[in-house]
């Protein structure tokens, strides 16, 4: 450590341009990660603000608020800017201020694209946001876009739509480029696959899926757009297409897409479980080739949300099959986690809190995603309130709890700063209560037949309803308190040590926190 | 605490999910539906049992494995018998789970040997349907008041789940139905039958139901489709088959007297008022969800027909898009949705209402006329 703390001082003239052009222009990983988790935490609070909007509007049947139109563009909006704005982009900020520091890099393999591949995101946004003004709204067909829903009968701003999203595969795409070469070239001598922190691994792979399916959905809106615009016609069935087509194209980048959303959130919880069991990871081999069988299902089971499509019966049972298999190395991960805590020295700090919850309700959502995938009972669930309170239970009290399990975890690293574990524990239990009385109903509104994506519903659901609204209000102001702790943390508070957490492993944990401008100029000994 | 919470929940959820239809799944009504209760049950138990064995693991170690009761880490970090042990057990219970999900949907999947035909299209946001061996054909309308939508009226029972005229069908006979859509892809669905079909546009998806008891069954649309997805129900009553076949025959009497009555209108021309009153309620039911009620439409997205060219001016044009509608948008053919009289009552309404003032009338005869050219 103290060659490393030698190597920093050298470097101290290297004075970063202040003011904004230092963030303009930088091509620090560390800076560029902050942006990315900036950035990440301002899109999910206005995808939450959309989400008050849709909580507001269905507190009571009938309407009361907006417009069956507007409602429909709050619902699509939301899930565009919770998937593309919110979780992608905190999980390449972890990815930038944490690969290179684990690997024992300087920083990533391509700085000026890393810098790009950011700075293109918020106009990807500002256009999606602006698209809301125009005359006809913004996208009203769903974070999905079927055609010819978003074809022949969308409105104009749907153009702006496809650009945007272009824009935001674009910058994934450069971001896993960047990871996969920064990985591959620049572990430090001795730092062998085998060897890497789970987190490593599994953004890796998952950057593998990025650059495979970002291109596949590129492909979905352009030709959405060519339909809509140029006469194609790939999804209309007068010109010789198919819109059921669309539905293949889009799974095929859909469900890989959902893994890319939680393969990061594997790595993260097998960091922080050990760290605060004080025990090694239980069966690091077979998490990595979990996660690789993951990764390679996950190509396999794409039409599992097109049972009611009419395929065939013979398709039907191979996609029921595949989805079915999933379960397996998705189980492996949840009983080696067990196997972690299993006779360890547990602690109950906020980050370890928000991985336990993470354990418990991602699993949750596990069993709910089997029972979707029982082609027969699917058909009953599909396109209700039930498969609202599974994407929800793996993606928010799942992928998002893991990112805040992350930034606890890691903010003595990043600020030099202990954070206040008072309100970081308020935020825990605020958080957890809340999005359970949000998440937990639902899937009784959907079991007793209530309709996704609806402004207004028939009685029988009014009760639930109102459970869930106020759930989702408690939990959007929840999120209010971790701003308030990060802010906090920031601007002082304890000093952190180098290594905070007793039980914590790997080389981001060498360096000192907060983590000087550069790291590892010259390469640590892995042994 | 949490432990006490978290175990309550999860001894609730079994309970909650029997207690009682209103939050579980219907058994429904059909064979193939008790099947599928009976399957999502099944699943749904063996979830708990994993569950319970997993998360009780998980809080014996959270109890006693902490550091605060002086517990000290072991060094055990693989154990390639559990490792595999762990993954062949939940092998073996999938292939629990998948015999018999594979032998209901083949069931489910199996639209051979029918009784009777129904052809079911959607469009934006209503229901048609045909019955294949007989003349009788109907659109199916959400009954529902603006007014209790808007919660300026007490909302009724059935809110959002009544139609102005339900799909009729046979108890005890396999009915099958070929669904598809003139415009979107809808989807239909009766959680009661546990049929949830999409109707794709320019393709026929094909379902069947056999129903065991009479009765009145509701369901909703469930795949995204516009603006009013969340307003057109289905509505389906079971009548035994006896009371089924003469419903039929009324109908098929009923619809060739309606035709007789439109020939016979041809030769009357009516009153200005007579029309505009027809004409604001015809308005109201087929064209006010897209070019709303003062005629201004969504800018943007449904034009509207306060003081438009085509409306204020060019009479042909104005019939031809009502009768044949607009490809490529959203604007349906409205020709064989109304009657003659209807039409003309409504192109009449257009031409006069919110200030567009023709002072112009059109009659049935024209409309047909229009349509024979
Ligand atoms: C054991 C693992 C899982 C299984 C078996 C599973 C299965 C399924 C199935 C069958 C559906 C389609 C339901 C329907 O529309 O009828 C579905 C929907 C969905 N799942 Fe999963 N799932 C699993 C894990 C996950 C994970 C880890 C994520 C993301 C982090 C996820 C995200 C989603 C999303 C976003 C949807 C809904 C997409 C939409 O229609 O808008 N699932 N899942
Ligand atoms: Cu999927």
């Amino acid at each position: 450590m103290s060659t490393v703390v030698g190597e920093m001082d050298q470097h101290d003239h290297h004075h970063a341009p202040s003011g904004i052009s230092r963030w303009l222009f930088t091509t620090n990983h560390k800076d560029i990660g902050s942006m990315y988790l900036w950035f990440s935490f301002i899109m999910f609070l206005v995808g939450g603000s959309m989400a008050m909007v849709i909580r507001a509007e269905l507190f009571q049947p009938g309407l009361q608020l907006v417009d069956p139109h507007f409602f429909n563009q709050m619902t699509t909006v939301h899930g565009l800017i919770m998937v593309f704005g919110a979780v992608m982009p905190a999980f390449t900020g972890l990815a930038n201020w944490m690969i290179p520091m684990m690997i024992g890099a300087p920083d990533m393999a391509l700085p000026r694209m890393n810098n790009w591949s950011f700075w293109i995101l918020p106009f990807a946004f500002a256009i999606l946001l602006a698209s809301l003004f125009m005359e006809g709204g913004g996208p009203a067909f769903g974070w999905t876009f079927y055609a010819p829903l978003s074809t022949t009968y969308s409105s104009d701003s749907t153009a702006l739509f496809v650009f945007s999203v272009h824009i935001m595969g674009i910058s994934s795409i450069m971001g896993a480029i960047n990871v996969i070469v920064t990985i591959m070239n620049m572990r430090a001598p001795g730092m062998s696959y085998m060897k890497m922190p789970l987190f490593v691994w599994t953004w890796f792979i998952t950057a593998f899926l990025l650059i495979a399916v970002m291109p596949v959905l590129a492909g979905a809106v352009t030709m959405v757009l060519t339909d809509k615009y140029f006469g194609t016609s790939f999804f209309d069935a007068a010109g010789g297409g198919d819109p059921v087509m669309f539905q293949h194209i889009f799974w095929f980048f859909g469900h890989p897409e959902v893994y890319i959303m939680i393969l990061p959130s594997f790595g993260i919880i097998s960091a922080i479980i050990p760290a605060f069991s004080r025990k090694r990871l239980f069966g690091y081999a077979s998490m990595v080739y979990a996660t690789a069988a993951i990764a390679g299902l996950s190509f396999l089971v794409w039409a599992h949300h097109m049972f009611t499509t009419g395929m065939p019966v013979f398709a039907e049972l191979f996609f029921m099959y595949c989805t079915m298999l999933i379960s397996i190395p998705t189980g492996v991960k949840v009983f080696n986690w067990v196997a972690t805590m299993w006779r360890g020295a547990m602690t109950f700090e906020t980050p370890m809190l928000f991985a336990l919850a993470f354990v418990i309700l991602f699993t949750i959502g596990g069993f709910s995603g089997l029972m979707l995938a029982i082609t027969p009972i699917d058909f009953q669930y599909h396109d209700t309130y039930f498969v609202v309170a599974h994407f929800h239970y793996v993606l928010v009290s799942g992928a998002i709890f893991s990112i805040m399990a992350a930034a606890y975890y890691w903010l003595p690293k990043w600020t030099g700063h202990m954070y206040d574990e008072k309100l970081g524990k308020l935020h825990f239990w605020a958080s957890l209560i809340s999005v359970n009385v949000l998440f937990f109903p639902m899937h009784f509104a959907g079991l007793a037949g209530m309709p996704r994506r609806i402004p207004d519903y028939s009685l029988a659901f009014a009760d639930i309803n109102q459970i869930v609204s106020i759930g989702g209000f408690a939990f959007g102001l929840s999120q209010l308190i971790f701003l308030w702790v990060v802010i906090k943390c920031v601007k002082g508070g304890e000093k952190a040590p180098a290594k905070p957490w007793e039980g914590a492993e790997g080389l981001e944990w060498t360096v000192p926190s907060p983590a000087p401008y550069h790291t590892f100029d010259t390469p640590p000994e892995v042994k | 605490m949490s432990i006490k919470l978290i175990t309550a929940l999860m001894a609730m959820a079994p309970m909650a999910a029997q207690a009682s239809s209103q939050y579980n799944l219907t058994q429904g009504v059909t064979d193939i539906s008790q099947r599928v209760f009976d399957l999502h049950m099944t699943i749904f138990y063996i979830c708990c049992a994993i569950g319970l064995i997993v998360f009780g693991a998980m809080f014996w170690a959270v109890i006693h494995h902490r550091k605060s009761k002086g517990s000290k880490p072991a060094s055990f970090h693989e154990n390639v018998k559990v490792e595999i042990l762990w993954t062949v057990i939940p092998f073996v219970i999938l292939i629990g789970m998948a015999i018999p999900a594979t032998s209901t949907l083949i069931a489910m999947e199996d639209t051979s040997e029918a009784d009777v035909t129904v052809l079911v299209t959607g469009s934006q946001w209503k229901w048609h349907y045909k019955y294949l061996e007989s003349d009788v054909e109907y659109f199916s309308l959400l009954a529902t008041q603006r007014e209790q939508i808007e919660n300026k009226l007490e909302k009724g029972e059935n809110y959002l789940l009544e139609v102005d005229r339900p799909l009729v069908i046979p108890t005890g006979k396999k009915v099958r139905f070929l669904i598809t859509s003139d415009d979107v892809i809808h989807s239909w669905w009766v959680p009661d039958f546990a049929v949830k079909k999409d109707a794709n546009p320019g393709f026929i998806n094909e379902a069947w139901t056999q129903v065991n008891e009479p009765g009145i069954y509701r369901g909703q649309c469930a795949e995204l489709c516009g603006k009013d997805h969340g307003y057109m129900p289905v509505v389906v009553i079971a009548k035994s088959p006896a009371d089924y076949e003469s419903w039929l025959a009324e109908q098929e009497e009923i619809q060739r007297q309606a035709k007789a009555e439109e020939q016979r209108l041809l030769a009357m021309s009516m009153e200005m008022d007579e029309l505009m009153e027809l004409g604001e309620r015809v308005y109201i039911g087929s064209c006010a969800a897209c070019h709303q009620a003062n005629g201004e439409g969504i800018p943007g997205v449904f034009p509207g027909l306060k003081g438009s060219a085509m409306v204020t001016s060019d009479m042909d044009a104005h019939i031809d898009i009502v009768v044949n509608g607009k490809s490529g948008t959203a604007m349906q053919a409205f020709g064989n949705q109304l009657s003659l009289k209807e039409l003309a009552a409504v192109i009449t309404y257009e031409r006069n209402a919110w200030g567009n003032n023709t002072g112009e009338t059109v009659q049935a005869a024209d409309v047909n006329a229009f349509m024979n050219q």
